[in-house]
Formats: C-alpha cells, sequence, structure tokens
C-alpha cells in the first residue's frame, strides 16, 4: 500500500477543534463535515487538497477532544496519510481504528516542507520527498495494529476474527 | 514478580495475566463503557456494520446525553433521536436523557457507576475523569466505543507513568484547578503523552474529592492516558455513599519504575491561569501584571461544575454583582448538584448577583451553544481548553482558571484573584 501526494504542512498542537470545530458536530455525515476540515486552521486547506494529499505535522497532532469526527473529516477530504513527530493517543487510535494511515516520523516532520511531494510506502515504512530527493524511516506499526490497519479498521478486524 | 505501576496492576487483573510492563499490547475486560450524544451517533452507526448486533452487557454501558442537550437544533435533534432509540432497543440502563441527565464526568461517579479497580473506556476525551476513585479510565474514539459495547473488551498498550508527588495544603482559593494548570505549565500539553499520570503522596489528603475529579479530569490535557489516585478514605466513603457496586484498591509497588517524578507543595501553589491557546500557557495570578479585561465568565463544565466548585463561585458573589457588560454563566453540572445548590441558596446567590443558572450541558465549553464568544471576545473559564475558536469565533480567547478567579473576575470584569475583593 503506498500513497503519493502533495504536503500541506502544520506545526505542532493541531488540536481536534481546529480539524473539525465542534459547530460543526451536529452532524457525522463525512462528506459535509469533509467540508469543514482543517477550517479554524488554514481556511483554505478544503480548496486546496487534492485526493491522495498528505498532511505532516509536527509534535501532537490531533490532542484534545475525542471526536473521531477529525480523522473522519480529513479521509474524507482525500488525505491519504499524516506524517507527525507525534501524535495524541486517542486520535492515533483513531485514526487506525477507521483506517486513515498514519505514521510517526520526526525526521520526516523536519525535512518535508509545504508543497512538497511525498510518497509513502505503509509496508516498509519508508518515507520519499520526491520534491528534495531525500527519505526517511518511518516508525512502523505492532503486528497487531497492521492488521487493524489491512482489514481497513477495527470493525473489519472484529467482523473478521 | 516485577513491580507494577497502580494503572498497570489494573489492566493486568483485567487482561487475566500476573503481570504486564510498559509498552506491552493487552486486551482488557471493561466494566463500562460510555457515549454521549456527539461520539454515539457515530459509534451506533459503527455497530450497525459488525457482524454481531447485540451489546455485550446492557448494566455496563452508559449513554449519556449532555453535549447539545436540551437539542440546541435540528441536527442535535437528530442525533439525540438515533442514541434514544438505541438505548431504548438494546434495553441500556443507564441512558440518561433530559430530566436525569448531567454533565456525563460528574453524573457517573455520583450514580456509582464507576469505583476503584474499574476498566472504563469512553468516547469522551475527559472520561479520564474517573481515575480520581481509583480506576483506569481513559477516553477513546467512536469506533472503539462501538468495539466495546459489542465485545465487552479493548486493547491498550501498557502505558509507563509519571508519578506526581503532592505534599502539603493548598491555601485558601486554590484548588485543584490551581494544581493541574500547574502540572500541565510545568510538563506541557504532550508531556504526558501516552503516559499515566500518578498522584501520590501525603498532600492527597488535602485534596476534597471534587478536587481529584478536576485534577484527574485534564490529564488528557497533558496528554496523559489516564490520571490516577490512591483509594483512601475519603475516596471509600464516597464511593460508599454513591455505588452499590463492590470496589477493588490497587496500590502501586513501593518499587514500581516511573518514567519521571515531581514533588509539588500544594502550600506553595497560586490561583493560576492558563492564556490563550493552549492549557500549558500558564501564570500565576501574580505573575499577570496587566489589566485583562473579560466579557464573559463561565462556571461549569465537566472540569468544575461539581458542588464545590460553585459552594466557592457564590461566596466570592454572595453580596457582590457581576460587573456591567460581563455576562456570567453558571452551570451545575448534574440535576442532584443543580438542587444541592438550590437548597444551600447558592442559586438565589447567583442570580441576585446578576448570573445566569443553566441547565446541566457540556455547551459553552465546546463552543456549542449556551454562551458563544463573537470575534475579539474574552472569557474566563473553569473549563478545560483554550484551543483556537474553542468557544466560538476563531479570533475569541479562552482563559481557564478555577471557579474563585472566574467569580472574581466577573465581579471585577477583568482577569482577578479573590483577595482583589477583599477576600
Amino acid at each position: 500500500m503506498k500513497a503519493y501526494g502533495t504536503v500541506f504542512k502544520y506545526g505542532d498542537n493541531v488540536d481536534t477543534d481546529v480539524i473539525i470545530p465542534a459547530r460543526y458536530l451536529n452532524s457525522s455525515d463525512p462528506a459535509e463535515l469533509a467540508t469543514h476540515c482543517m477550517e479554524d486552521i488554514d481556511k483554505e486547506f478544503v480548496n486546496q487538497v487534492k485526493k491522495g494529499d498528505i498532511i505532516v505535522a509536527e509534535k501532537n497532532f490531533g490532542c484534545g477532544s475525542s471526536r473521531e469526527h477529525a480523522p473522519i473529516a480529513i479521509k474524507a477530504a482525500g488525505v491519504s496519510c499524516v506524517i507527525a513527530e507525534t501524535f495524541a493517543r486517542i486520535f492515533y487510535r483513531n485514526a487506525i481504528n477507521i483506517g486513515l494511515p498514519i505514521i510517526e516520523c520526526p525526521e520526516a516532520s523536519k525535512g518535508i516542507e509545504a508543497g512538497d511531494e511525498v510518497e509513502v510506502d505503509f509496508d516498509s515504512g519508508m518515507i520519499y520527498n520526491r520534491t528534495k530527493g531525500t527519505e526517511f524511516k518511518g516508525q512502523a506499526f505492532p503486528e497487531f495494529m497492521q492488521k487493524i490497519i489491512k482489514a481497513e479498521g477495527l470493525i473489519n478486524y472484529i467482523n473478521n476474527q | 514478580m516485577k513491580a507494577m505501576t497502580m494503572t498497570q496492576k489494573i489492566l493486568a487483573a483485567h487482561a487475566g495475566l500476573p503481570y504486564v510492563e510498559a509498552g506491552q499490547l493487552i486486551e482488557a475486560d471493561l466494566d463500562l463503557v460510555l457515549g454521549n450524544d456527539i461520539t454515539s451517533p457515530v459509534a451506533i452507526h459503527e455497530m450497525d456494520k459488525m457482524a454481531k448486533q447485540d451489546v455485550f452487557d446492557k448494566d455496563k454501558i452508559a449513554l449519556v446525553m449532555d453535549h447539545f442537550i436540551p437539542n440546541k437544533d435540528i441536527k442535535s435533534a437528530e442525533h439525540c433521536k438515533c442514541v434514544r432509540e438505541f438505548a431504548c432497543s438494546h434495553d441500556i440502563t443507564n441512558y440518561f436523557d433530559v430530566g436525569e441527565m448531567g454533565i456525563e464526568h460528574a453524573l457517573l461517579p455520583e450514580k456509582g457507576l464507576t469505583v476503584a479497580g474499574d476498566v472504563i473506556i469512553g468516547a469522551d476525551s475527559h472520561t479520564c475523569t474517573y481515575g480520581a476513585l481509583g480506576a483506569f479510565s481513559t477516553g477513546v474514539g467512536s469506533t472503539d466505543m462501538a468495539a466495546g459495547m459489542a465485545t465487552g473488551k479493548a486493547w491498550f498498550k501498557v502505558p509507563s507513568a509519571i508519578r506526581f508527588n503532592l505534599v502539603g495544603k493548598p491555601k485558601k482559593w486554590v484548588s485543584g484547578k490551581d494544581v493541574i494548570l500547574h502540572i500541565i505549565g510545568m510538563i506541557g500539553v504532550d508531556g504526558a503523552l501516552y503516559r499515566s499520570m500518578e498522584f501520590t503522596g501525603e498532600g492527597v489528603q488535602n485534596l476534597t474529592m471534587d478536587d481529584r475529579f478536576t485534577i484527574a479530569n485534564m490529564a488528557i490535557e497533558a496528554g496523559g492516558k489516564n490520571g490516577i489516585f490512591p483509594v483512601d478514605d475519603l475516596a471509600v466513603a464516597y464511593m460508599k455513599e454513591h455505588s452499590k457496586r463492590p470496589f477493588t484498591v490497587y496500590e502501586a509497588d513501593p518499587d514500581a519504575a516511573y518514567d519521571e517524578e515531581y514533588t509539588i507543595d500544594l502550600g506553595a501553589l497560586e490561583p493560576t491561569i492558563a492564556f490563550p491557546h493552549l492549557p500549558e500557557n500558564t501564570k500565576t495570578i501574580s505573575e499577570i501584571t496587566e489589566d485583562i479585561k473579560v466579557d464573559q465568565a463561565v462556571i461549569g463544565s465537566c472540569t468544575n461544575g461539581r458542588i464545590d466548585d460553585l459552594r466557592c463561585a457564590a461566596e466570592i458573589l454572595k453580596g457582590r454583582r457581576v460587573k456591567k457588560g460581563v455576562r456570567c454563566i453558571v452551570i451545575p453540572a448534574t440535576q442532584k448538584i443543580y438542587l444541592q445548590a438550590m437548597e444551600e441558596g447558592l442559586l438565589k446567590t447567583f442570580i441576585e448577583a446578576g448570573a445566569v443558572v443553566s441547565t446541566p450541558t457540556c455547551g459553552p465549553c465546546l463552543g456549542g451553544y449556551m454562551g458563544i464568544l463573537a470575534a475579539g471576545e474574552r472569557c474566563i473559564s473553569t473549563t478545560n481548553r483554550n484551543f483556537v475558536g474553542r468557544m466560538g469565533h476563531v479570533d475569541s480567547e479562552v482563559y481557564l482558571a478555577s471557579p474563585a478567579v472566574a467569580a472574581a473576575s466577573a465581579v471585577t470584569g477583568k482577569i482577578s484573584a479573590p483577595s482583589e475583593l477583599g477576600l
């Protein structure tokens, strides 16, 4: 499984309130949530994002609320992968559980800029910055989580058991 | 046998293992699975996709309608209707709707549904609150909630821990909120990422149960997986008063390993305020040199809507007036607290001071309703997050503080300690 896309870059502590503000949580429709994704941190995101694009951020991405609407909105907006130095733990669980690929990689977070073209190989955990010609090794998931990701989420994984 | 932290012992017991260590992936049995009106509809939708449609135990699921309740708009009403129908069709024992509901993390301990030794997951990040009673409780998302409702189990990575050794006794007007804001200011919003925050030491006895709920509640604001307190006589008395459920007391081994240890002298703490836009941006009241005018004061939430909080705010507002131009919104966290506040005359004090008193709701804390801020407005709030746009417009500001500071600030119209009122 691979991802290839243009990077949207953010800093530390991108919280779930800016990923999907609570004023839109009266909906749980992924397509509707996607139209407000990142609205309070980057108004242009929804106008610019294309299917397959990649979000790269620094420390503690997805901190705050447990709202699964946050990774749902990101996935429904077309984002293929989120790379960060670290993720907040509930966001990390939620992303795996809904089948949104995420990778922790401090070096990639530092070595990738907005607008770079990036390719991610989820099987090897390798991240290639095609714009700059650099590469990084992301942290591999434990086998248990790989099974959930391969099943495209926790519910399918449980159904398959 | 190797040593374990308090959290590790609870997880080991629920995974059927004699010993667990940090980093180990386990599957644990759940004593309670919680959801609210925002997260449960997503979980119910996920459950619809499952091969197994039944819930694992209708008595071990709590569905609390509290965020946008009473329904703030048609879409919220649809969400609540979805949960109501699910609760009815699955005969969920602990379904709390208007008239019975309260803010979930104040309500569940009060109803006796959370006790020491439990493993609890909730599709709400502040589920970590029940650590005050010596339970392992942590926030998850809706899919984990769905899996938990169906199977009664959840997977966890066993956390390592940070120990906070509390000593001394807080001064007047210093409460649990100041303790946790001080800690978050010290270690940062990711200072406890993926880890347990274990609060110990002789200073614990000088914290009320409501103080402990507030401290455990905000463990998530330091990135913590859970916050947990030892089970002392006060915690036992609380559980005996509120619950019929048996509880199990776990203690950390004396030689348990901790990633970091901090000693905090509660007697040295001052009223502490978190500035926009992160809970780690803290200053003590004496470090604030300029006047910071406020447009609104919110006293409530899962963090600070309990009876101690209301008593503290009322003590300050008694015989005083909310400054003209400031909106002061008081939200008792549950019906029981509301009634108690009424019987103690606290509500009269609030209303005579010019505050409004609302039915229990999470409303303003997350910018849902009941106190949304306009561009450029500023709120002093006893809630738990001050992120960009958290309480309304993206250009509004939230300052987090204790009920004492919020009440005093409502009177002066600027961020103030009760001492500014001669208290």
